[in-house]
């Protein structure tokens, strides 16, 4: 059971935030190692070596894998006794600090004034959002998703006639493929990609973003999800886009898929494209302190 | 594979000789600019950068920087996505007597005419790769427009040494993005076709 203590809290964010932006998580970092010993390809063979030294250099220096340090979007599961609003104040704070320390790149403008706010704050940013505690202990999610990556993530809506994709999962690999094909050279490959079925739009980005969380290793527990995301991930490699979208084996890491229920009338399927820079941890608060993991 | 030196302010009949898949490493000064900087070289067409442009690469990218003493460090600096600039680039090139454009993700036809026209080319830095790279910057010399366009967005005038990159669009209207493109269109016909 973990102790209301907001400084705890803030000290532990701090750490989550640092440990996002420089430290890549094992899973992804033993995969990308894989891909390089495998890979063929020169040219995404030379990209591979450098993206593994560069994991390695910046969990040293504890400098910024990617400069680009992202959307910080933050998923919060909070006990009744937390106070949302004070804990929103801090999450803001602390990313503002961190940008001071250069932890993080400044990527909040202004629509209107096209002004950098300087320090990752502004309108809806950073994005906070809150859920009850399955528990009694806190427990936050961070991505630092680029917005590269964020460029190429998209929405289809089936029936998709120019792909010949209908309304069932078939018709949602041909769209995932195409989403994949599509990226190329764009997202910074090889990808992790996030796949939503149904919900409304909104729903459908939120809830595959929130797919790039979960380990490489994890499967859909839905036996034809599960069956769904090793296609894709076969598939996907086959294209041979390869890393940095120079041609190679490896172009995509992991394809990790969820479903919601969907209105009779809509079929949306949401891609969350994550660039292989896929900088996510999790932190949760005992009465021990706090301690940061990868999912 | 032999990595090809190219000293800045860069001898253009080395860069118009160079071929997609070279790869080579970069010395001297280049300059960061994205797409404040872009839509500004075009629209304005400022005199305040031509110095600094000339002869040498312009790098998409928006860097993570410290300030150290009186002047500034670079902390992380990878190359963002390029085709954000193709509405710009072949005019920018030519314009400012640049020798080409570091970035990621490749660019179009448009900006490949404009490199055969210029006798420039495309160079690929590898995406995310951020702290190698600012290993690899020695120095800021300068920055310009930080005040207007903010930290990701200003002229960073940056010196490297031994900065790796590959050619992946050249002077003779070759493209490896396109082979890429055109390739893998052709895996994808065929697994639409095949059953999950």
């Amino acid at each position: 059971m973990s102790r209301v203590d907001y400084d705890l809290f803030r000290r532990g964010t701090a750490a989550t935030i640092e440990a996002a932006a420089t430290v890549l998580p094992t899973d992804v970092a033993d995969a990308l190692r894989r891909a390089l010993e495998k890979e063929t390809g020169e040219a995404a063979r030379s990209a591979l070596a450098y993206i593994v030294e560069n994991i390695e250099l910046s969990q040293k220096s504890t400098s910024p894998i990617c400069q680009d340090t992202g959307y910080p979007t933050f998923w919060v599961e909070l006990p009744a006794a937390w106070d949302r609003s004070r804990v929103a104040a801090i999450i803001r704070e602390e990313v503002a600090a961190a940008t001071e320390r250069s932890a993080l790149r400044p990527n909040a403008v202004d629509i209107v004034t096209g002004k950098n706010s300087g320090d990752n704050t502004g309108i809806l940013v950073p994005a906070v959002y809150f859920d009850d505690a399955q528990g009694d202990s806190v427990k936050v999610k961070l991505i630092l998703k680029g917005g590269g990556s964020e460029n190429v993530s998209c929405q289809y809506k089936l029936p998709m006639g120019s792909l010949g994709a209908g309304r069932d999962l078939e018709g949602v690999r041909k769209v995932v493929l195409h989403g994949i094909f599509e990226a190329q050279g764009f997202g910074c490959g090889p990808g992790i990609i996030g796949v939503a079925i149904g919900g409304d739009r909104a729903q459908g980005y939120s809830l595959a973003k929130k797919q790039l969380m979960r380990s490489l290793s994890d499967r859909s527990p839905v036996p034809e999800l599960a069956a769904l995301e090793e296609t894709l991930l076969r598939q996907g490699n086959e294209l041979n886009v390869g890393a940095m979208g120079f041609g190679g084996a490896t172009t995509v890491l992991g394809v990790k898929i969820a479903a919601a229920h969907r209105h009779p009338a809509s079929y949306f399927v949401t891609i969350a494209y994550g660039c292989w820079a896929l900088r996510r941890k999790v932190m949760v608060l005992s009465s021990e302190g706090f301690a940061v993991s990868d999912h | 594979m032999e990595s090809i030196r190219l000293n800045l302010p860069a001898d253009r009949q080395l860069v118009k000789s160079l071929k997609v898949g070279d790869e080579v490493r970069l010395f001297g000064n280049i300059v960061t600019g994205r797409d404040a900087a872009h839509k500004y070289l075009v629209e304005q067409r400022p005199d305040s950068v031509r110095d600094i442009l000339k002869g040498t690469f312009i790098y998409h990218c928006g860097p993570v920087v410290k300030k150290v003493g009186g002047g500034w460090g670079v902390v992380a600096a990878g190359p963002t996505t390029s085709i954000r600039e193709e509405p710009y680039e072949a005019q920018v090139l030519e314009e400012y007597g640049l020798a080409g454009a570091i970035g990621k993700g490749g660019m179009g036809e448009k900006t490949l005419a404009g490199l055969v026209k210029t006798g420039s080319v495309y160079l690929h830095a590898v995406g995310g790769v951020a702290t190698l790279l600012a290993q690899r910057m020695k120095r800021v010399v300068e920055v310009r427009m930080l005040e207007e366009f903010g930290t990701p967005e200003a002229f960073w005038v940056i010196e490297v040494e031994d900065f790796p990159a590959l050619v992946t669009m050249d002077s003779h209207g070759d493209s490896l993005h396109r082979q890429v493109l055109e390739a893998s269109r052709k895996r994808f016909d065929e697994l639409l076709k095949q059953k999950g």
